[in-house]
Order: structure tokens, then C-alpha cells, then sequence
């Protein structure tokens, strides 16, 4: 059924845009190049003769080497831009920005920024497509896409699936991006952090809040955990580490609590021993070296649906 | 030097008038306002068709001179004032150096009149340097000519040295207009915190960093019976607040801006993030929206300011996080008023006179807001209907960061004239 859809959209900035038949699309696409990725020459001409830019303002080697990897088997030439973004710079003007990529005829942006709605601006004022790798604190796509290819490969479906995402939601676009999908595939999720890292009104979005680490697992079938960066802790939004830890983080004891064949997800880097123990990251529930792996195949999945659209 | 407007519907509610009249100027002051005029060797504007008023008054607005003239100068800020229908606005002290002295007062007071088209009245420091730290030459600023004194951009964030302003201020009656934000509750905040900041993952400003602040003004104003306004009111606590206080017989008034009831923080996710919806205050909840209107409808809102904040193309064109706050205003206010609270029978045009003249001169002490024999002819003749696209080129100011751009808007007014002068005519 999904053959029969095309991809139109010029731009991947965010899963909220998307309708549920777009995301299975990709999911559907994604399935068959993971498959390019397990021979051993990894390579398939559907990008040949691309050019992609990696445009990145917030430094990240995994996303960046995810997306690099993914247009290399597509046989696209792509370049990497790591852009300054310092604090005591004005910030670049998104005008200038775009008029040097058009100046290069780039095919695709793919680009990582620090302040949500960034990645909307530049695509506004280029002709090029724009894949956002993550804005500020808003989306990002291909991480909700690659966790929920990860959820149906391992759990088969997502509708009526619960998903417990645990964290920092607040500052979370990994947690934005799920919510979007994992809803519009009829999926039934549940956020759970420090009342003071869950954002106002998140359950106008439809998503259960719950507080309590124990409650939030009892049910779930997954569990998607959120890095905590100690820089929250700083600007007073929790006491410490330790009690984060004590009170939110997962290990082999509170997950006694949840189903068996509850699988363990995180968009990484984990951060051994603060929300994931060591035990449980390398455990037999543990998926998130296949989310790894599936993070290449549904990047390629979303660079070959662009470059294929309509009109390119 | 006689002029002659024919057949306007004059507002004047002073004098209780609402009705088809001839207004008559000579040498600067209003000569007659009565039917049917006859008078030789004058210009005769015709207003028929038209609403006339006594000139609009803007009380916040920054006009960038002294310091940021590549944002606005006096000159383009006066040409964009007139085009707005404003004979008379007041400059924000937050320039570069700031109006804390007789200097920079002096300037802007002795450019605004070399200048010539709206009056150009000053408003002063509250503290030196805008620092909060020691209270500003009062006597001096006053001397200077300053009508009113204000830290806008800031909060006084100490309560003591606003306590002390309030008393002090009140020796020379004039009036502390209060900029309300507790910058510990709005940190690094660009948006309203709300339903749509959570969406957007942008930092907010809760409702409250306003509020809070509004309500410790309220209490240093009952205990100093000082004379504050607080300016550009957006949430529903602080109007509540407000109403209150005004039960009580406090001496407090406050101002809105047109954006407060025209926009909400759904502006910036429908515009995609564009950077001309941010702007502190910043656009506020549904629920903030209808209380400013209601406010407006009851008195409890006295004034309707522009905050006019311009900001040039390049500083403006980058992430949400790192744009300035602020938008411009003059030109587009009366149309928004227009739109927003006459057609949508919030205010009538009494209403409006009140809330853009006559409220105004009576907190900032200028003697204006009627058409009373004898008093300055500052006049506004309005054209309601008269549609206009917001353009960069149909803008007169020198940036152009409003969310209206694009837009058609109805309403503008065909003339101004400041002191007897003609100083804009369509």
C-alpha cells in the first residue's frame, strides 16, 4: 500500500508535519536498505551525481557520521560543515547562509542547530532540501523515525504499543519527535521525569505524565531513556545527579517491576551509571546498537525519498 | 496662518462632541469647533467622510537616537509617527548614551522640534545609566523637560531603589512607568511559556515573571501613593491586578500595545518561527488575549502605546533564540485598533480617543487630548476604510521587523497636523 504514495515534501524538518501514511512510507523504505547495509559492498547508485551537506552548528559525531554513512552507500558526494556557533558571535544571518549554499548548487541540507526552528528558516530561503538533524529543543525526525523502526522491527506493530519515554523531556526534541510518530501511529505513550523537566501542557498532546519511575514502567513494552545533562542541574531544575539517579534512573532493580520482554532504548550517548546502569545498557533487553544500526537505513531511507521526489 | 478642516465627524469627548463639524486653527490653536464655518484666507482641508480627532498620542515608543541610528533616527521614527497618525510621541530612554542627563534630553527634545512633524516628548531614566542602582537627577530630568521617568527594557529589580523612585518622583509629580519582569522567573525565555512553547521547544517566559512583578509595584505604589504606570500590560493576573488596585483608589494606570490584542503566542508557530513574533512582553496565551480586551472595554487599560522597537533586517534574520526582542508599531497601530476594537465593537470611537489622547496628555501631564478654544491644534483626520499593504516600501521607518509585513490592513489616517501644521497629508 505504501507504494502507491510518493514523497512530495522538499524538506524534512519535523515528524508534527507528517501524516501517518508519510512515516510508514519511510519505515517501509527503511526496510529495504537495511538490508544494502549488511553486504559487503555497501553501496547502491540512487544517489550518484547528488551533492549533501552536513551543516552542522551544534557539534555531534554520531548523527553526523550516521547521515555521512547513509549518503555514501547511496553513492552521494557529501561534504562535512562544521559551522561556529559560538556564544559570542551575533549568530549568522540564515540569508547569507542560504546564498552560499545556492552559490554551490546543494542538493540536500542536512542540518543540526542548536535553537529550535533554525532548520525551518534556512529551508524557507533555499531551494535545496533541508533534513533537520535535530533543532534546539524542537525535532528531530530521523531519531523518532529510527526508534520507531527499531519498536516495529522487535515488537512487530505500534498501534496500541506503550511507550514510556523517561527523562529530561523538557529539553528533549528526541522526546518531541516520538511523541508526534508514536501518536500518529496509534501508539499509547507515557512520559515520566522530574515534574520540573516535563514541559507545561505536554498532555494536551495526548500522552500520560506520571512521575513515579516504577508506575511509568509497569506497563510499558518499551522504554526510550533520555541522556540528563548535568547542565540542568545547574540552572536549578533539580538538585543533583544522585538524586536524579536514585529516583529516575533505570537499572537491573527497577526493572523488575516491568514485562519481560520490555525492550530498553536510548538515542545516545548513554551516560553509564547516571540513566541507564552499565548492566542493563549492555543487557539482553537492550536495543540500542540495533537503533544504531537501523539509525543508517532510515537516514538512507529519507535522503533517497527527497532526492526521488517529484520535480527534483 | 488659519486652516480650515470642513465636515469631519469630529470626536472630541472632552467636550461631548460626536457629530459632522467644521474645526477651525489659527496660529496654532483650535479657533472654533461648530457647523458650518465661514472664515476668509484659510487652507481648507476637506474631512468629509473622515473622523477627526484631537492628535494621537503615543507614550512608549524607542526611537534608537542617540546610539542606533542604523535602526532609527528621530527623523524616520517623526516620519513614521505621522504616517501612524501620532502629533505627538514619547522617546523611551534606552538609547545609547541613555537619557539619564540633560544632555541626551536636551538633544532629543531640540531635534524633535528642529525636526517638526510629531512632538518629540522625552521620558527619563528611573536609575543612573539604566543600572538600578542609584536613582537618576529627578530635578534635573525635570528641569530638562522629561515627562515621565522609566527604566523600560529593565525592571527595577531592587525593591528598595524603586520604593525610593516612587517617592521621589513624586516631588516633581511625575509619573514612573514601570517595565514589570522578574528576569530570575524569565531567564533565558523567548516566548510565552505555554502549550505552544512546549511544541516549539523554546524557552519560556511564564505569565507570572510579569504578574508578580505588577503586583509588587501595586504594593509600593499603595504605600508611596507615587504616581505608576505600568507599561505594556499582556497577561490576564496583571490586568486583575490592576482592576483591583484601582478599586482601592490606588493612583496607578497602565498602557497595552496593539499586538497584545491582535496576536497570540500561536503567532509564532503559524509564522514558522519568524522572528518578528518575538517580542517582550511576549505574545501571550488565548485567555491573556480577551482579558487585555475586556480591560480595554472596562477602563481598567487607560492607554494604547506602540512599544515601537525597530531592528534592523540583518540583526533580526537569525534564530529565534538569538533575535532581539521587539517589533515596530507606529505605522500600524491605528489600523489595528481600528480592526481589532472598533469593528469588533470593543471600543467605540470615543473609546479610542480616550485610550490614544486623552488618557495619555492627562498621565504625562501635556495638556492635550481635546479641541477645546484655545488649545493646541494637534489633530488627527482619520480615513477608517482606507485600506494599505504593509510593505517594506509603504513602511516610512527605517526597519521593518513587524509581523503585519504582507499584510493588508484598513484603517489610516489621510492627515496630522501638529501645532497648527500641517506636517502629513495623504
Amino acid at each position: 500500500m505504501p507504494e502507491k504514495l510518493e514523497w512530495t515534501r522538499k524538506d524534512l524538518l519535523g515528524l508534527e508535519d507528517l501524516s501517518k501514511e508519510e512515516i510508514e512510507l519511510i519505515l517501509h523504505t527503511a526496510e529495504s536498505f537495511k538490508e544494502v547495509s549488511e553486504r559487503s559492498v555497501k553501496k547502491v547508485p540512487a544517489l550518484r551525481g547528488k551533492t549533501v551537506v552536513n551543516l552542522f552548528f551544534e557539534s555531534s559525531t554520531r548523527t553526523r557520521t550516521s547521515f555521512e554513512l547513509a549518503a555514501k552507500r547511496l553513492s552521494a558526494d557529501i561534504v562535512n560543515i562544521a559551522m561556529q556557533a559560538s556564544s559570542v558571535s551575533k549568530g549568522e544571518t540564515f540569508k547569507d547562509t542560504a546564498k552560499n549554499i545556492e552559490a554551490m548548487k546543494i542538493d540536500i541540507i542536512i542540518m543540526r542547530h542548536a535553537a529550535s526552528g533554525a532548520p525551518y528558516m534556512l529551508a524557507r530561503s533555499v531551494k535545496s532540501s533541508v533534513i533537520n538533524a535535530g533543532d534546539g529543543s524542537h525535532e528531530h525526525p530521523t531519531q523518532g523515525l529510527l526508534d520507531i523502526f527499531t519498536m516495529k522491527q522487535k515488537k512487530g506493530k505500534i498501534k496500541g504499543l506503550k511507550v514510556s519515554i523517561v527523562g529530561d523531556i523538557t529539553h528533549s526534541r528526541v522526546a518531541r519527535s516520538n511523541i508526534w510518530g508514536l501518536n500518529k501511529l496509534g501508539a499509547e505513550v507515557t512520559v515520566c521525569g522530574p515534574k520540573t523537566l516535563i514541559p507545561v501542557d505536554i498532555e494536551k498532546l495526548g500522552v500520560n505524565v506520571k512521575y513515579d519511575l516504577r508506575d511509568a514502567l509497569k506497563d510499558a513494552d518499551v522504554v526510550n531513556i533520555l541522556r540528563i545533562q548535568h547542565e540542568r542541574q545547574q540552572r536549578g531544575l533539580f538538585p543533583s545527579l544522585r538524586e536524579y539517579v536514585n529516583r529516575f534512573g533505570i537499572n537491573k532493580d527497577v526493572l523488575r517491576c516491568a514485562k519481560k520482554d520490555i525492550i530498553i532504548m536510548h538515542p545516545g550517548p548513554i551516560n553509564r551509571g547516571v540513566e541507564i546502569t552499565p548492566e542493563v545498557a549492555d543487557g539482553p533487553q537492550s536495543v540500542i546498537l540495533e537503533q544504531v544500526t537501523n539509525g543508517i537505513a532510515v537516514r538512507m531511507a529519507v535522503l533517497y525519498l527527497i532526492a526521488q521526489r517529484r520535480g527534483q | 496662518m488659519k486652516i480650515l478642516i470642513k465636515s469631519g465627524h469630529v470626536v472630541d469627548p472632552v467636550n461631548k462632541i460626536d457629530a459632522e463639524m467644521d474645526i477651525l486653527i489659527e496660529d496654532g490653536k483650535i479657533e472654533a469647533v461648530s457647523k458650518n464655518i465661514k472664515t476668509a484666507a484659510a487652507e481648507v482641508i476637506d474631512a468629509k467622510g473622515k473622523i477627526v480627532t484631537p492628535g494621537l498620542i503615543d507614550m512608549h515608543a524607542h526611537l534608537r537616537e542617540p546610539g542606533r541610528e542604523d535602526e532609527e533616527t528621530l527623523l524616520t521614527a517623526s516620519k513614521a509617527a505621522v504616517k501612524g497618525g501620532f502629533s505627538s510621541i514619547c522617546a523611551m530612554p534606552n538609547t545609547t548614551p541613555p537619557a539619564d542627563n540633560q544632555g541626551v534630553v536636551g538633544f532629543i527634545s531640540s531635534e524633535g522640534k528642529r525636526i517638526g512633524l510629531s512632538n518629540i516628548y522625552v521620558i527619563g531614566t528611573i536609575t543612573k545609566g539604566r543600572q538600578g542602582q542609584e536613582l537618576a537627577e529627578f530635578g534635573e530630568l525635570k528641569t530638562a523637560g522629561v515627562v515621565a521617568l522609566s527604566d523600560d527594557g529593565s525592571s527595577v529589580e531592587n525593591s528598595e531603589i524603586m520604593r525610593r523612585a516612587l517617592e521621589y518622583a513624586g516631588m516633581y509629580n511625575l509619573p514612573i512607568i514601570a517595565h514589570c519582569e522578574d528576569k530570575t522567573l524569565s531567564k533565558d525565555g523567548v516566548m510565552n511559556e505555554g502549550f505552544i512553547s512546549t511544541l516549539l521547544g523554546l524557552r519560556g517566559i511564564p505569565a507570572i515573571s510579569e504578574s508578580a512583578r505588577v503586583a509588587r509595584e501595586l504594593e509600593l505604589c499603595a504605600m508611596t501613593k507615587g504616581k505608576l504606570h505600568i507599561a505594556h500590560v499582556s497577561t490576564k493576573r496583571s490586568v486583575e491586578l490592576i482592576r483591583d488596585a484601582k478599586k482601592r483608589g490606588l493612583t496607578v494606570t497602565c498602557e497595552t500595545c496593539p499586538h497584545y490584542f491582535t496576536l497570540t503566542d500561536e503567532a509564532v508557530k503559524q509564522s514558522g518561527f519568524d522572528t518578528n513574533t518575538k517580542m517582550n512582553p511576549p505574545l501571550r496565551a488565548q485567555e491573556d488575549r480577551e482579558a487585555v480586551k475586556q480591560a480595554l472595554r472596562d477602563g481598567t487599560i487607560d492607554c494604547i502605546a506602540t512599544d515601537h522597537a525597530p531592528h534592523t533586517e540583518d540583526e533580526k534574520d537569525t534564530d529565534f533564540d538569538t533575535a532581539p526582542f521587539g517589533i515596530i508599531g507606529l505605522e500600524t497601530a491605528l489600523s489595528l485598533v481600528i480592526m481589532e476594537l472598533l469593528d469588533k465593537k470593543i471600543l467605540n470611537w470615543a473609546g479610542l480617543v480616550e485610550k490614544m489622547s486623552i488618557n495619555p496628555s492627562r498621565i504625562l501631564g501635556l495638556n492635550k487630548g481635546t479641541l477645546s478654544k484655545a488649545s493646541d491644534a494637534d489633530i488627527a483626520i482619520i480615513d477608517p476604510n482606507k485600506e494599505w499593504q504593509v510593505t517594506k516600501d509603504t513602511l516610512e521607518s527605517k526597519s521593518k521587523n513587524t509581523p503585519f509585513l504582507g499584510r493588508t490592513l484598513k484603517g489610516m489616517a489621510v492627515a496630522v497636523i501638529t501645532e497648527g501644521r500641517v506636517v502629513y497629508k495623504v
